[in-house]
C-alpha cells in the first residue's frame, strides 16, 4: 500500500490499486471521493469552503465547484460518468458557539451534496458533521473509505 | 493590494514582536494571580508562517491538540488560536490547578467543567493580555468574543482558521510561548490572525507603515 495525502485545496486521482488516498486531521474541511468502480479509477478532492471566491480560479478549493472538476479529472482518465459514485466525510463542527464561522463544516457539507446532485452523481456512502475530527482513507482497488477519529472505532463505509 | 503577512520589514517583525513579549508579560502577571503561585512567560519566537505549517510544528495532523479559539472584534477584526499539544495542556492544567488537575491525558479529552472552565479561562487570559498589549501600544479598540475550545487532531483544530485565512491570505502571526513555573515549563503557540486590512490598519498605528 501507498498513502497519498491530500492537502487543503487539492486533489488526486488514482488508477493505481496499491494507492490509498487519504487526508489527516479532517475538520471542518470536507473529502470528497469519487470512485469508478467498473474501471477502478478513484479520485478525492480536499474542500475547504462552500461557495467560490471571485478572483481565486482554483476549482478544489470550493464545495461549488469541486465535485466537477473532480469529475473532469476522473474522465481524462478514462473514468465514465455514469458508472461514478461518491463517499464523503468531514463537516464537523469543532468548535461550538454562536460564531458564523463554526457553521462552515455543515455548510461545505450541503454545498457538497447539491453540487454532485446537479451533476447527477450519486452518494454512496457519507459520514459528516459531528464534533469530532477524522482521518479518511479511501482505496483506489476498491473504493472503500475507512473514517478514523479519536476515541472511535473505524468506520468503513 | 493591502500588505500581508509575506512582505513584512525587519520593522515591522520587530514592532509584533515587541507586543509579544509585552502581551506574554502581562499574560504572566494575570496567570500568577488566578492560581496564586509565580508563572512566568517567555516568548521564544515570534514568527510569521503559513498556517499550513502548523499541524508539522506540533508533531503532524494527527497530533492530539488542544485549542481555544476567540475571535477579535473592534477596529480590527480577526482570529486568535491557542495551540498546545495534549502532554503540555496536561502540564499547564498541573502546573495551575495543582491537585485539582486531570491525573491523566484522557481526561483533557472529556475534560470535566473544571478544567475545560480553566483552558478556556487560560485563553482568555492570554488573548486579553495580548490584544491589552496592543491596543495600548496603538491605540486601537479591541474586543474578544468568549473563548471556545476543542481537543482533537491538530488538522482538524487548526483547519478551521486555515479555512478563514484561505479567503485572503496565507499567513498567521505565531507567538510561541512557554510558560515557566519553578523548573517546569510548558510550551504553547498563541496565534494572531488578522483579517484582511486589519493588518495594515494594525501596522499604520505602530508607525511602521
Amino acid at each position: 500500500m501507498k498513502k497519498s495525502s491530500i492537502g487543503m485545496a487539492e486533489y488526486k486521482v488514482s488508477k493505481d490499486p496499491e494507492e490509498v488516498l487519504c487526508i489527516l486531521g479532517l475538520g471542518s474541511c470536507v473529502g470528497l471521493c469519487l470512485y469508478d468502480p467498473v474501471r477502478k479509477i478513484g479520485g478525492m478532492v480536499h474542500i475547504l469552503l462552500p461557495e467560490k471566491i471571485e478572483k481565486q480560479n482554483n476549482p478544489f478549493k470550493f464545495a461549488e465547484t469541486a465535485p466537477q472538476a473532480l469529475l473532469e479529472e476522473m474522465k481524462r482518465e478514462g473514468a465514465l460518468k455514469r458508472d461514478i459514485y461518491a463517499k464523503i466525510s468531514g463537516g464537523a463542527m469543532m468548535f461550538s458557539g454562536s460564531n458564523s464561522l463554526f457553521d462552515i463544516g455543515q455548510r461545505n457539507v450541503e454545498m457538497t451534496k447539491k453540487a454532485l446532485a446537479e451533476l447527477g452523481i450519486p452518494i454512496k456512502a457519507e459520514e459528516v458533521g459531528g464534533k469530532k475530527g477524522r482521518s479518511i482513507f479511501f482505496y483506489v482497488k476498491d473504493g472503500k473509505l475507512e473514517v478514523r477519529a479519536i476515541g472511535r472505532e473505524i468506520i468503513t463505509l | 493590494m493591502g500588505l500581508s503577512f509575506d512582505n513584512l520589514n525587519d520593522l515591522q517583525l520587530d514592532a509584533l514582536r515587541e507586543i509579544g513579549n509585552i502581551g506574554a508579560g502581562n499574560a504572566a502577571t494575570a496567570l500568577s494571580k488566578m492560581v496564586n503561585k509565580k508563572v512566568t512567560m517567555t516568548v521564544p519566537r515570534v514568527a510569521l508562517l503559513p498556517i499550513k505549517e502548523v499541524p508539522n510544528w506540533l508533531g503532524g495532523p494527527e497530533k492530539e491538540v488542544l485549542g481555544v479559539y476567540l475571535a477579535v472584534s473592534g477596529e480590527v477584526t480577526g482570529h486568535i488560536l491557542f495551540i498546545m499539544t495534549v502532554e503540555n495542556a496536561l502540564k499547564l492544567m498541573r502546573m495551575l490547578l495543582g491537585d485539582l488537575a486531570p491525573s491523566d491525558i484522557s481526561a483533557v479529552f472529556e475534560p470535566d467543567e473544571m478544567s475545560a472552565s480553566a483552558m478556556n479561562e487560560i485563553g482568555n487570559i492570554l488573548a486579553s493580555s495580548y490584544l491589552t498589549a496592543l491596543a495600548d501600544f496603538t491605540g486601537l479598540r479591541l474586543d474578544h468574543s468568549v473563548p471556545s475550545l476543542a481537543v482533537d487532531m491538530a488538522g482538524a483544530v487548526v483547519d478551521l482558521i486555515l479555512i478563514e485565512i484561505a479567503k485572503h491570505g496565507d499567513y498567521a502571526l505565531l507567538i510561541e510561548t512557554e510558560f515557566v513555573e519553578e523548573e517546569d515549563h510548558v510550551e504553547g503557540y498563541f496565534m494572531l490572525i488578522p483579517d484582511t486590512g486589519s493588518l495594515e490598519i494594525i501596522l499604520k498605528a505602530l508607525g511602521v507603515v
